[in-house]
């Protein structure tokens, strides 16, 4: 579904991601790890348009797409979250919701636009009523509203930048699950972005890990777990949460 | 506003003519509607950030291209004002794209619009054979009366109905795109350009729009402004003050609300007037200098505007009552 190829990007003189390659197919959910700075948002911001790549290929559904501009690639299938949530503060939740349908679909409909906004807000688990304002909302719901405008768009490809750092483990394992329903029911293949292993562990089909903007292991989170290299850059104790969690396999 | 309340103002502004007459009262009240109307049509893309300072040059295109097209091609008003239109519309593109496409926005964007303000004079003053430059220019008068071909009227009557109904028609446009996708993706955009293209929007198309929408209405206003006055200059339709004069009366009226610019602009025109009937032309100029001070004043103290802020604090009294 998307194909990556020597991707790579550089700010000035550092490599932020240095020729990395992988693929994503259609109906997973890949989960992207790496520690801080290892260029996972990089490499969403290059896939969504918002940053153009120095080099390399990405290839969705057969196209070239790399170097386009994001409103295009949206409007191809393509759906992001922000790591920060960005809310449009002067927009109602409802109307941060419905711009993304609307715009994100090619602005075919004003009907359609709002009944997307309906069910993307109501799958995350937000008020859809039309006087609810973004102010005064949490992390968690910042996050979840993040998830709504993404999913408006209707996406068959969902990159989900860490949507659950700054969340308390209840609201992580909610999540968690949101992700895995948004796979399952509406078909929408996810790349997952995560700091925190044990959640997205369980959830997640394969693995990829990042350090210092090179791709270092890809497989099934329990190999993944056990590779040496990644135990290094985790430096054991976060590994060694892993493979607790990856023993007991996916759900 | 209740809605019986509005449709009793638009029955009163729409019986006005027909009951009180008095010829100067008449000229004022036409004055403030075009302005009003010039001032919505600003507004229209100002009350996103999209402050322009060039606004001065639409109405200058729409009102000479108007009056030339008269003049020289024997073209009547009702295709001179639509070619006005049309050239604002385009110039509007041919400066506006290259500033939404290289990301020229905030208090750069108003310089370049600045400076189309000083371009479009200095067209006019430099074309002076044909334009009259500085001294101002006169549509000819058509079989000495009224016509509707020639769209020149006698009867201050015809041009109160005429304003008011480009004035209503203004307000109808800022009300379709405050309940229209394009405010939505102007509000985002406003706020963070990036944000909004992760979720769609195709940035630059939407600042375009609704700029070549408000500079074309702002052509409108110029063309209007030429037969009603059938004399304009670069100093009175056109040109660096005009621009600034925008600003000013919008921003003491209200940016953010629809009678705002009007509000604006009855309170600036009564100024400019009153300033003139008490100390005629020793107060040549004065005008200008006390916008000036009360732009700063209100920009600090009252930045949403008079009504602006009249509606925000009958809201919270509101909220609060119903909290009791
Ligand atoms: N616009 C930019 N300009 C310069 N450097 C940048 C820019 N964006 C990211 N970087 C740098 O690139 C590197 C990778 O950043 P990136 O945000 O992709 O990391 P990340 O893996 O998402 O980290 P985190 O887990 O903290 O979110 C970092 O060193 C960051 O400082
Ligand atoms: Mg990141």
């Amino acid at each position: 579904m998307l194909k990556i190829e020597g991707l790579t990007k550089r700010f000035g003189g550092f490599t932020a991601v240095n020729a990395v390659s992988f693929e994503v197919h259609k109906g997973e959910i890949l989960g992207l790890i790496g520690p801080n700075g290892s260029g996972k948002s990089t490499i969403f911001n290059m896939v969504s348009g918002t940053l153009a790549p120095t080099g390399g290929s990405i290839r969705f559904a057969g196209r070239e797409i790399a170097g386009q501009p994001p409103h295009r690639i949206i409007n191809l299938g393509i759906g992001r979250t922000f790591q920060i949530p960005r809310p449009f503060r002067r927009l109602s939740l409802v109307e941060n919701v419905v711009l993304a349908g609307y715009y994100g679909q090619g602005r075919r409909s004003r009907l359609k636009a709002f009944e997307a906004a309906e069910r993307a807000l109501g799958l995350v688990g937000l008020p859809t009523d039309r006087a609810a304002s973004v102010e005064g909302l949490g992390a968690a719901a910042l996050k979840k509203l993040e998830l709504a405008k993404a999913l408006a768009t209707e996406p068959k490809l969902l990159l989900a930048d860490e949507s659950l750092s700054g969340l308390d483990e209840h609201e992580m394992d909610q999540a968690a699950d949101l992700l895995r329903r948004i796979c399952r029911d509406l078909d929408i293949t996810i790349v997952w972005v995560e700091h925190i292993m044990g959640h997205l562990m369980r959830v997640v089909d394969r693995i990829i890990v990042l350090d210092h903007g090179e791709k270092i292991a890809e497989g099934q989170p329990a190999a993944v777990a056990n590779d040496p290299r990644v135990i290094e850059v985790y430096l054991g104790t976060q590994a060694a949460a892993m493979r607790a969690v990856a023993g007991t396999g996916r759900a | 506003m209740t809605r019986s309340l509005r449709w009793l103002g638009a029955a009163a502004l729409v019986g006005l003519p027909f009951v009180y007459t008095a010829p100067y009262p008449m000229h004022i009240l036409i004055i403030i509607l075009i302005w009003s109307f010039a001032y919505t049509s600003w507004s229209i893309m100002g009350r996103f950030g999209l402050v322009s300072l060039g606004h001065g040059g639409f109405m200058g295109i729409g009102a000479y291209v108007t009056a030339l097209a008269w003049n020289y091609g024997h073209v009547s008003p009702w295709i001179g004002a639509p070619l006005g239109l049309l050239a604002g519309g385009l110039l509007a593109v041919v400066v506006a794209y290259p500033c939404f496409r290289f990301r020229i926005i905030g208090h750069y964007f108003a310089l370049v619009t600045l400076a189309l303000s000083g371009i479009v004079l200095q067209v006019i003053t430099a074309t002076r054979d044909y334009t009259g430059g500085s001294l101002g220019y006169t549509p000819e008068r058509y079989k000495n009366g009224s016509s509707l071909y020639a769209v020149q009227f006698t009867g201050k009557t015809t041009w109160y109905l005429i304003a008011l109904g480009v004035w209503a028609f203004g307000l109808y446009i800022w009300h379709r795109v405050d309940r229209g996708m394009l405010r939505y993706a102007l509000e985002a955009i406003s706020e963070d350009e990036d944000g909004a293209a992760a979720t769609g929007v195709h940035v630059t198309r939407e600042k375009l729009k609704v700029t070549v929408l408000s500079a074309a209405m702002t052509a409108l206003a110029g063309a209007l402004y030429c037969q009603y006055q059938m004399f304009i200059s670069p100093d009175t339709v056109s040109g660096i003050a005009v621009s600034l004069q925008m600003v000013f009366a919008v921003v003491v009226g209200g940016i953010y609300v629809p009678l705002g610019p009007t509000v604006g602009a009855v309170i600036t025109i009564m100024l400019a007037e009153v300033l003139r009937v008490s100390f005629g032309t020793r107060a040549v100029g004065w005008d200008n200098l006390v916008y000036g001070i009360l732009l700063v004043i209100f920009i600090i103290f009252l930045p949403k505007g008079i009504l602006g802020s009249l509606l925000a604090l009958r809201r919270a009294r509101r909220g609060a009552a119903a909290g009791e």
